[in-house]
């Protein structure tokens, strides 16, 4: 079989989105990944859903399955010092260790890197937080709402007469994920060269902030404040109906009018004559009278692929029902089947990218709490089973 | 100091707008050497607009703010790769370098003889990173793709909206974000590999499938029970209070977030312990919840008379999670930003006459080995004579050769028409912006 990218040990103390993202990533490049839980409860993504059937149970969580493939699950209870002797037994042997508690509980358990990189000096730890180890706010609390509007992407989003809006679900915590696996690797490689671990410090605000170079850059160099959508919305700035759902209409940089009047068979909108200011956002009311009725008769895949054929790149608005029956993906062979004891064989979104040589490694199920428990005290830290019955009976694992 | 080991490891950045020049720009802050090879007949798009004081300039292509936030910590060499000499100029270069990254359609880096089975034959372990919209295979493969329009066809835009099922498009090119953190990931992975085995490889980084996977437990949702989420506004599927709340001065307002009973105490603490509060259809999680909208019309009142800030801070103290909707001016200007070391003020060269300005920093702290991103974006093949010279050890005759015949270039060829900006008077009757600072520089601290 083909080797995989990683070839490291990760000790995952994560839970609900941000942290265990990340450490997905890692897990499907190759990287051992033991996610430890506490026992009895377990990562709280375990209880948020979707169930099947809207029947609550801790092995069958939407969110949990898909997060946590080709993870080994085990319990352990850091606040015990049993739990805290265990912990720094498998942190020798561990290349990484990822946590997203809030700054203070590592450093309260007796775990904050000073004391895990006398341990293990090559150790990278990565620590995701809302704001960051250090700074005024440190010990701020906050949801993804809080954190999309502190980094400044809910203040440019949404309607002009209403107020500002964040993106569906929670994707401050899924691009905070991502740059603390980006980050990881890169302290990693690191280690390889110089012998040395490092303390890794991801804030979901400034995660946020990534994405805010267009508003942040007109503020710094014309003093112009960007709002939302302007008031006289045009077509292009968002979403228009269609028969049977939303198209999506994009205009990138130079309008191709040629095109777009052959798109909707309508001549006189061939000349330009409904140009405004050049950009992406294009505001005329005339031609939004023009077009709207248009789009709402048409099928919106169908005015997609018409008007990708006249090269103007336009989207559609998909919903989950499209995507998994998407065409695209298909051929991509995107989505993957996999069977879990518990929930039994569903489709799963796969490799977010594909690399020729190396495979992305996601074919186990999530594991059921505690799953590896033999594996890792037994086999990896010698413990016996007479061991883990006193260490389950003493409420440390 | 690098983090990158042992030597600098050599990048050529093909990308351009958004998602491969973010990539390179992480890369760059991890101490990479990123070369980035621009076509002088079209540059980069960023290099278009956004200029200081929205003045073109009369090389306004070495002046567009974005770019200059995209680009920094590195080098430009200005090229034609449709002539056999930029081509075969661009190879000599892949011999030398470590990754290739492009974000173009498909079929270009193929019709200019510079996909990756050729540039596998010029150096074995060159890593590749080719950054689409669709991906290089299947059906919608060469399809145009920008993050404004990839934003619904990923299904974001089917979950993001006011309750009433008002749908919404952010204000940014959003998905190009996921696409430039995986595409990083991603080649450092490359990187890894390469470390253990010897081998390059490439990298077919889809921005639709990347970005798809920031949805996951709506497509779980559909997968296990047929249904479609749909946009909740900023309310929770369970948690209440939770939303976006006015408050006093101009378009100002406040989030608020309560997880669970200790919060929601401390909340009530907060606003005085108001005789509502006390109402038992607010007792509980799961009432707050089913009675959210008078919630929302309750605290509102109160918000309302509170400027943003202080209702934040306010809150905190009570360990109640909120945060302040800061405008772009505003997240230039917060302590914690600032405390962070979020920004970098970047001084650009004299002859462009951009000056300083604050642009990102590096989005992550390292305690050992920091990167900075300090060193302004470069002006049109502003590298053409260093690449030509130190890397590949051309005499004079050939460059001065290469220049005349135009295979390389320093100035844009035909010139490109400045892109003029609407007059801010016109923006702000618009409601493009809410606002204007004549004296922004000084506000931002910047001379």
């Amino acid at each position: 079989m083909a080797e995989a990218a990683l070839n490291l040990r990760v000790l995952d103390l994560t839970h609900l989105i941000a942290g265990p993202y990340c450490t997905r990533l890692l897990a499907g490049l190759g990287a051992e990944v033991i996610k430890i839980e506490r026992p009895g409860i377990g990562d709280k993504a375990r209880h948020i859903g979707p169930f099947p059937d809207d029947r609550p149970h801790p092995e069958r969580s939407g969110l949990f399955l898909y997060l946590n493939r080709n993870k080994k699950g085990i319990t352990l209870n850091l606040k015990t010092a049993t739990g805290g002797h265990l912990f720094q037994e498998l942190i020798r042997s561990a290349d990484i260790v990822v946590e997203n508690f809030a700054p203070r509980v590592m450093p309260s358990l007796g775990l904050d890197y000073p004391t895990l990189e006398k341990i293990n000096p090559r150790l990278v730890m990565t620590s995701i937080s809302n704001f960051g180890q250090e700074g005024p706010y440190r010990d701020y609390k906050a949801t993804d709402l809080v954190a999309y509007a502190l980094g400044g992407l809910m203040y440019i989003t949404g309607a002009y007469d209403r107020e500002p809006l964040k993106h569906g679900l929670s994707q401050a915590q899924y691009l905070a994920g991502s740059l603390a696996a980006t980050a990881t690797l890169g302290a990693v490689l690191s280690q390889k060269s110089e012998n040395q671990g490092q303390h890794v410090d991801v804030s979901l605000q400034e995660s946020v902030l990534l994405g805010m170079f267009i508003q942040l850059t007109t503020y710094a160099y014309t003093g112009a404040v960007s709002r939302r959508q302007p008031k006289e919305s045009s077509v292009f700035a968002n979403v228009v109906p269609a028969k049977d759902g939303y198209s999506a209409p994009v205009f990138y940089g130079f309008v191709d009018w040629k095109a777009l009047a052959q798109l909707v068979d309508c001549p006189e909108v061939a000349d330009g004559r409904y140009a405004s200011y050049a950009g992406i956002n294009i505001q005329s009311p005339e031609l939004e009278k023009l077009l709207v009725p248009h789009f709402a008769q048409r099928g919106k895949h169908e005015l997609f692929h018409a008007a990708q054929a006249l090269r103007l790149p336009f989207g559609v608005a998909q919903t989950a029902a499209d995507l998994i029956s998407c065409p695209q993906l298909k051929e991509r062979d995107f989505f993957s089947e996999i069977t879990h004891p518990e929930v039994g064989t569903l489709k799963y979104p796969g490799a977010p990218f594909k690399m020729s040589e190396s495979p992305w490694r996601e074919s186990s199920p999530a594991p059921l709490l505690g799953q590896h428990n033999e594996e890792i005290y037994c086999g990896l830290l010698g413990y016996s089973r007479t061991d883990l019955v006193r260490l389950r009976q003493g409420g440390i694992i | 100091m690098a983090v990158l080991p042992p030597n600098r490891i050599r990048i050529l950045d093909l990308g351009t707008a958004w998602a491969v020049p973010l990539a390179t720009r992480l890369l760059a802050g991890l101490g990479a050497e990123i070369i980035k090879v621009e076509a002088f007949s079209r540059p980069d798009v960023t290099r278009f607009g956004t200029h200081p004081h929205n003045e073109p300039g009369e090389k306004h292509w070495n002046r567009g703010g974005r770019f200059n936030d995209l680009n920094r910590n590195k080098r430009d060499l200005a090229l034609d790769l449709t002539r056999p000499e930029g081509a075969a100029l661009f190879k000599r270069l892949v011999a030398i370098s470590d990754i290739v990254a492009e974000n173009f359609t498909p079929r270009v880096m193929k019709n200019f003889g510079l996909d990756y089975p050729v540039l596998k034959e010029v150096k074995p372990d060159i890593i590749m990173l080719s950054s689409s919209g669709y991906g290089h295979s299947g059906p919608w493969r060469n399809y145009g793709a920008y993050g404004m329009g990839l934003e619904p066809t990923v299904g974001l835009t089917h979950l993001t909206g006011y309750r009433e099922g008002r749908l919404i498009k952010s204000g940014i090119p959003y998905t190009d974000v996921p696409a430039a953190t995986h595409g990083t990931l991603a080649i450092l992975a490359a990187l890894e590999y390469r470390r253990r085995t010897g081998r390059g490889q490439w990298i077919d980084l889809s921005q639709y499938e990347v970005s798809l996977a920031f949805i996951g437990e709506a497509l779980m949702d559909y997968v296990m029970n047929g249904r479609l989420q749909g946009p909740l506004g900023n309310a929770h599927p369970f948690l209440a209070p939770h939303g976006c709340y006015r408050c006093q001065g101009e378009d100002s307002w406040v989030t608020i977030a309560v997880t669970n009973d200790e919060e929601w105490q401390g909340l009530c603490q907060a606003l005085g312990r108001p005789a509502w509060a006390k109402e038992a259809r607010f007792s509980d999680a799961l009432s707050r919840w089913q009675n959210q909208d008078e919630l929302d019309r309750l605290l509102e009142v109160w918000t309302s008379q509170r400027d943003h800030y202080d209702v934040m801070h306010q809150l905190q103290k009570e360990g109640v999670p909120a945060g302040a909707v800061l405008n772009p001016k505003e997240v230039l200007l917060d302590p914690h930003l600032k405390a962070r070391r979020a920004f970098e003020l970047v001084d650009h060269p004299p002859p462009t006459g951009v000056g300083r300005r604050p642009h990102l920093a590096v989005p992550w702290k390292m305690s050992r080995t920091q990167g900075r991103l300090q060193q302004p974006a470069p002006t049109l093949g502003q590298d053409n004579e260093w690449v030509l010279t130190e890397l590949l050890g051309l005499p004079e005759a050939e460059r001065t050769r290469l220049s005349e015949a135009r295979v390389v270039s320093r100035e844009p060829i035909p010139r490109p028409a400045a892109r003029s900006e609407q007059p801010p008077a016109q923006q702000l009757e618009q409601g493009n912006i809410v606002a204007y600072d004549d004296n922004f520089e000084e506000i931002l601290d910047l001379k």
